[in-house]
């Protein structure tokens, strides 16, 4: 929404701001104001000059030697202007004044200043400006020559100020309205709330009864079929109409708010639009059928022109003007070309009508055609506002001379709607607000935006036009806004405490992050939609369970169609991405949710999983990774020895190098080198790790509980073996096999060799442990070591290891 | 024998003197003091001196003794300090050689301003607690007084699974959900990813965070949401910064504001940072609406409360400085590494 700040100023006359003021003030009442501009900006030192005399320029066939009278005095400027003839009244810039840019229509940021100076040799005092110099268009200003100086009309007089008269020393305003505040896509709405603002009298147009002795009702017929999309429709007609410009003050307020001024009607329809925030359409009468108007919803697969030219398609939900005969024109959005104005006009009817705003914000989608005139319908207008409106745009007629107006407005009127009252309870307000605000002061601001008190009943009657308030927290804000935010206390919350914290599954999140980093791993993010086409890079089966994957029916594109259901697409993808532009030895992490479905289609909200993903290449390999895991699980206090089988079965990863990673029985993630096809799928050179955990298992089963367990006193027994190991054996077993024997004073074990090669027989791999014993009561003896050891080599040759003394 | 003595502790002062490494020093100790020594040879060749004599001659050996060992002793330390001197000149290093890191990653700057925000609330009360990011269409619009068809619900460019489900749009579903369990009072903050159907550029992204913050108790007033912000933009941006409230319309707040902080690049002078104005928008905010009080179980005669949102990404960009929103998603370690 734009107004200028003197059309403002036409209902609020008092108004004497500067435009930062106004900005400010509106802004902290509730009208945003986004920016303005300032037509003058770059414009100085401009009048209105007669050309007296015209004589040719002696070395230049182009140029012309102009004697200018500008009121003080008179000046010589040489010009190449095609168009000046002696006796015009023309836009002059004097030496050392500014205009806006060039007559190419081009801007130059802080303008150009003009110097005098010397064209060919003879001297020049000035500039004769054309419309684009002044920074302005033909489009706005549709009088002006195609090529050449701006013409003053004869009326004006010489030395006045040029950007005066041409309505220039204005400033445009740009609004952010809320959806709420339908009353403020108006002039008048937002005048209502700058005399409120600003503490002026609010003089809104007065409409004037309108029209001659005879009757509407003999011109046109309306019916409204459909009642719920069109709650109110009003029709007055216009005869003998008489085509032409309209006046330069609605030519100048329409242009201001960058609307292009045709002629009479069209401007009128415009200007009413602006002004009371009510789009209205006007029909040629002599092309409608049988003088009648329905109001029907389309018919399914409709086909219409509309007065762009363009066919349209509809569907049964569209509501359509329709005459006796055929359809003339989209409820709301635009009228047709078979009903259009043309410059043949002799009668006319006016269309001021109120439609359901969700059913014009919906058809304008289908129908694929959004105007000025549906973006204020689809915000559900007010429909005591349209039959104003219409009266409005007749008086217009009247007072321009555009037409004879015919007496009476059809008005098919089925709901009317009534104002709101809500109960004023200023104690209620001030508890919300925090304030300590007078009721009489609040009534004051109430009456300032057109909210009756009925003392009566202790009520607020809100005029229909704001139908964002019903209840006390509406008046509130009301209140608020013109006590001032800025003027409302400041104070804590008092009552209860409460405990802060964070949850649970927060806290374990927080401790992934720091092992992660410690580890030298840094966070990512990725998206939580990806593409379909990530099964087929991560070589997932085509029955796989992650094929099962959520999808949005409006995604921005194929490649962001399905919710992940698998962490590592993304993780892949950023590693990709840092291979590609060559940064070294990357370590990436990710917490973020996979969402898995109980059923397709979704019924229920689906399982949302939390993955702590690591990825890398560069530096380090399967086992750096293994130590990130369990640095993890220690540190978020799951101690039992987490176990790894190789079978973990995933396509992804390298068949030889992946291990699910399981903890009490249960899988709670899986590491590996990443597939040699997936690499090279995604562009990573060179060998990639990841790891993924599942956090609910974690969050599950950690524990932050901790209990001193004290420091050994007694001293501890090494000792060391040596074995020639059946390579399928893995270390693993061997380690359940040394706890499973060493007994209550195994200590812990280590793994200090291992070697496959040329001095070990085939098949073989030779692997050397270190156990330590300890018993937390005594020295060991030689024989408890010797014993407990005895056990473990044992069990060891029953698998078929060797022992090497 | 006193002369006898007497060349004795010549001969050993000497060979102190001579001695060049504690080695020698020691070998003067073993030859005069030790066992075997000369000093111990003269004791024991007491038996051929007068018994009168004898208590004068110990005392006489004794004397030497102490000198040789106080002698060895001072020049011991000598000798050791003089090495110890030695040995820190020869091991000198340069200082500003480069040095050896641990390499330590790196908190992404979303998380590490959220972490940030965290800390403010959970020390002022507040839980933190998270909601589903896929959400039923009910939390993330109806109860949150946005009816099915309300002009909002396309402003928001909702992402949709199917016509009840979402990608939820922001975390104010949270709060619904919260003051439906009906434990009150509520202090709390919810953060977490939201989805708009934006496409990417540099200040858009169709996965971003929001914090959601709400507290409902019996009395809480516009006045305490102003309080509340100031403290918290305070601790956030410095505490120079000043707040400003500015009317504005949310659907589930009434009244509503939006709320900007004295541009902290420039501290409210203006500078290209805040395009001039000195004011930089941060978050919207507002008290709940009483039918959204109403639709999650609570009585708005009874309980009053104020909710507020703020996008983390818009912290993030603009507390470091950050000129594209799509860095904090690519993932570039050189990125990532100045965080």
């Amino acid at each position: 929404m734009n107004t200028s700040l003197s059309w403002v100023k036409a209902y609020v006359p008092d108004l004497d701001v500067t435009e930062q003021e106004y900005t400010d003030a509106m802004t902290l009442s509730g009208t945003k104001v986004e920016g303005y501009e300032k037509l003058d900006a770059d414009l100085d030192k401009i009048v209105v000059g007669q050309i007296k005399k015209i004589e040719r320029h002696p070395d230049a066939d182009k140029l012309v030697i102009c004697q200018v009278d500008i009121g003080t005095e008179t000046i010589q400027i040489v010009t190449g202007a095609p168009n000046v003839e002696e006796g015009q009244k023309v836009p002059v810039v004097l030496d050392g004044g500014r205009v806006a840019g060039g007559h190419d229509g081009s801007k130059t940021e802080g303008g150009i200043e003009i110097k005098k100076g010397k064209l060919r040799g003879v001297e020049s005092f000035g500039m004769m400006c054309s419309i684009e110099e002044l920074g302005s268009t033909r489009d706005m200003y549709p009088e002006a020559p195609e090529n050449g100086i701006y013409i003053f009309e004869d009326d004006v007089e010489v030395g006045a100020d040029a950007v005066e008269v041409l309505g220039l020393h204005d400033a445009v305003f740009e609004y952010e309205i809320t959806s709420n505040r339908v009353d403020c896509f108006s002039v008048i709405g937002i005048a209502r709330e700058a005399a409120a603002t600003f503490r002026k009298e609010f003089h809104p147009p007065v409409v004037t009864e309108t029209g001659n002795n005879e009757d509407v009702n003999d011109y046109i017929k309306v019916t409204v079929e459909n009642k719920d999309l069109c709650p109110r429709y009003c029709a007055r007609v216009v005869k003998n109409i008489k085509i032409g410009p309209s006046p330069k003050w609605m030519q100048r307020r329409l242009a201001s708010v960058g609307i292009r001024p045709i002629n009479n009607l069209v401007d009128i329809t415009n200007y009413v639009m602006e002004e009371y925030g009510q789009p209205m359409h006007a029909y040629d009468l002599d092309t409608i059928a049988k003088s009648e108007i329905i109001v029907r919803n389309a018919q399914e697969g409709e086909t219409f022109v509309t007065l762009d030219g363009q066919e349209r398609h509809l569907d049964k939900d569209v509501l359509m003007i329709c005459d006796g005969e055929k359809s003339i024109g989209i409820a709301g959005i635009m009228g047709g070309e078979n009903s259009m104005i043309t410059d043949d006009v002799k009668t006319m009817l006016f269309e001021a009508a109120c439609f359901d705003g969700t059913n014009i914000r919906k058809s304008s989608k289908r129908v694929g055609l959004r105007t000025d005139a549906s973006g204020k319908f689809e915000k559900g207008l007010d429909p005591n506002n349209a039959k104003a409106a219409i009266d409005r745009a007749c008086q217009l007629v009247e007072e321009m001379g555009a037409g004879e107006v015919v007496g009476g407005t059809v008005d098919v009127y089925s709901k009317v709607k009534e104002p709101v009252r809500v109960a004023f309870d200023p104690e209620a307000i001030n508890t919300l607000l925090g304030t300590d605000i007078p009721k009489e002061e609040m009534l004051s601001y109430f009456e300032k935006i057109g909210l009756a008190y009925d003392e009566a009943t202790g009520e607020i009657i809100a005029p229909t036009y704001r139908h964002d308030i019903f209840r006390m927290a509406d008046l509130a804000e009301e209140v608020a806004r013109f006590y001032g935010y800025d003027n409302i206390p400041t104070t804590l919350p008092k009552g209860e405490s409460t405990t802060g914290k964070l949850s649970y599954k927060l806290r374990i999140e927080g401790v992934a992050r720091d092992i992660a980093e410690f580890c030298g791993f840094s966070q990512g993010m990725t998206y939580s939609f990806e593409s379909p086409k990530v099964f087929d890079k991560l070589r997932l089966a085509e029955d796989a369970p992650e094929r099962k994957a959520i999808q949005i029916l409006n995604p921005l594109g194929e490649d962001y169609s399905i919710m992940r259901t698998i962490s590592l697409n993304g993780m892949l993808t950023s590693l990709a991405t840092n291979y590609n532009r060559r940064n070294k030895d990357v370590r990436l992490y990710e917490l973020g949710n996979i969402y898995l479905p109980q059923s397709l289609p979704l019924t229920e909200l689906p399982e949302e999983r939390m993955q702590f993903t690591l990825g890398m290449y560069g530096e380090g390999d399967f086992f750096t990774m293994k130590g990130v895991v369990e640095e993890f699980l220690e540190k978020v206090g799951m101690r039992k020895k987490e176990t790894y089988d190789p079978n973990a079965g995933k396509p992804f990863l390298h068949p030889g190098r992946q291990a699910n990673i399981i903890y009490d029985g249960t899988v709670i993630g899986y590491l590996g080198e990443i597939h040699p096809l997936v690499a090279e799928t995604y562009g990573i050179g060179g060998r990639a790790y990841v790891a993924v955990i599942d956090m609910p298992e974690i969050v599950s089963r950690a524990t932050f509980d901790r209990k001193y367990e004290g420091i050994a006193k007694f001293p501890a027994v090494t000792r060391d073996i040596s074995m020639v190991v059946p390579k399928e054996i893995l270390a693993g077993q061997i380690e359940e096999m040394i706890e499973q024997r060493g007994g209550s004073i195994l200590e812990s074990y280590k793994l200090f060799d291992l070697y496959e090669g040329a001095q070990i027989k085939e098949g073989y791999k030779s692997v050397a442990y270190s156990i330590v014993f300890r018993a937390k009561d005594r020295t060991l003896e030689e024989a408890d070591v010797a014993k407990a050891m005895k056990k473990i080599l044992n069990g060891l040759e029953s698998m078929g290891i060797e022992l090497r003394q | 024998m006193k002369e006898k003595l007497q060349s004795i502790k010549e001969e050993a002062l000497r060979q102190i003197q001579e001695a060049d490494l504690p080695e020698k020093l020691n070998d003067v100790r073993v030859k005069f003091l030790g066992k075997k020594g000369e000093l111990t040879a003269v004791l024991k060749g007491m038996k051929d001196v007068a018994a009168e004599e004898r208590p004068k001659v110990g005392q006489m050996v004794n004397e030497v003794r102490a000198e040789i060992e106080g002698i060895l002793e001072e020049t011991k330390k000598k000798m050791d300090a003089k090495l110890l001197e030695e040995r820190l000149k020869t091991e000198v290093i340069d200082v500003t050689l480069p040095s050896k890191k641990n390499v330590v990653g790196h908190r992404h700057p979303n998380t590490i301003a959220l972490e940030e925000v965290e800390n403010i609330f959970v020390g002022m009360g507040y839980e933190v607690v998270e909601g589903p990011e896929i959400e039923y269409d009910l939390y993330n619009f109806e109860k949150l007084n946005i009816p099915a068809d309300h002009p909002a619900k396309d402003e928001q460019d909702t992402f949709y699974i199917n016509k009840d489900i979402v990608l939820r749009t922001q975390t104010s579903p949270v709060q619904a959900r919260i003051m439906e369990q009906g434990k009150l009072p509520i202090r709390m903050i919810a953060p977490g990813r939201v989805f708009r159907s934006d496409e990417v550029d540099a200040t858009h992204s169709p996965s971003f965070h929001q914090i959601e913050g709400l507290v409902i108790d019996k009395n809480v007033s516009f006045a305490d949401l102003k309080g509340t912000l100031e403290v918290f933009a305070k601790e956030l941006f410095g505490p120079d910064t000043k707040t400003k409230f500015r009317p504005h319309h949310f659907p589930f707040t009434e009244p509503s504001a939006e709320v900007d902080v004295t541009c902290f690049k420039c501290g409210g002078k203006g500078c290209r940072f805040c395009k001039g104005s000195g004011w930089i928008e941060i978050l919207g905010c507002g008290m709940v609406h009483p039918h959204v009080l109403e639709m999650c179980g609570i009585d708005p005669n009874e309980y009053s409360g104020f909710a507020f949102g703020v996008g983390l990404e818009r912290i993030a960009l603009l507390k470091y400085e950050i000129d594209d929103m799509r860095l904090l998603y690519e993932n570039d370690i050189r990125f990532l590494k100045q965080f």
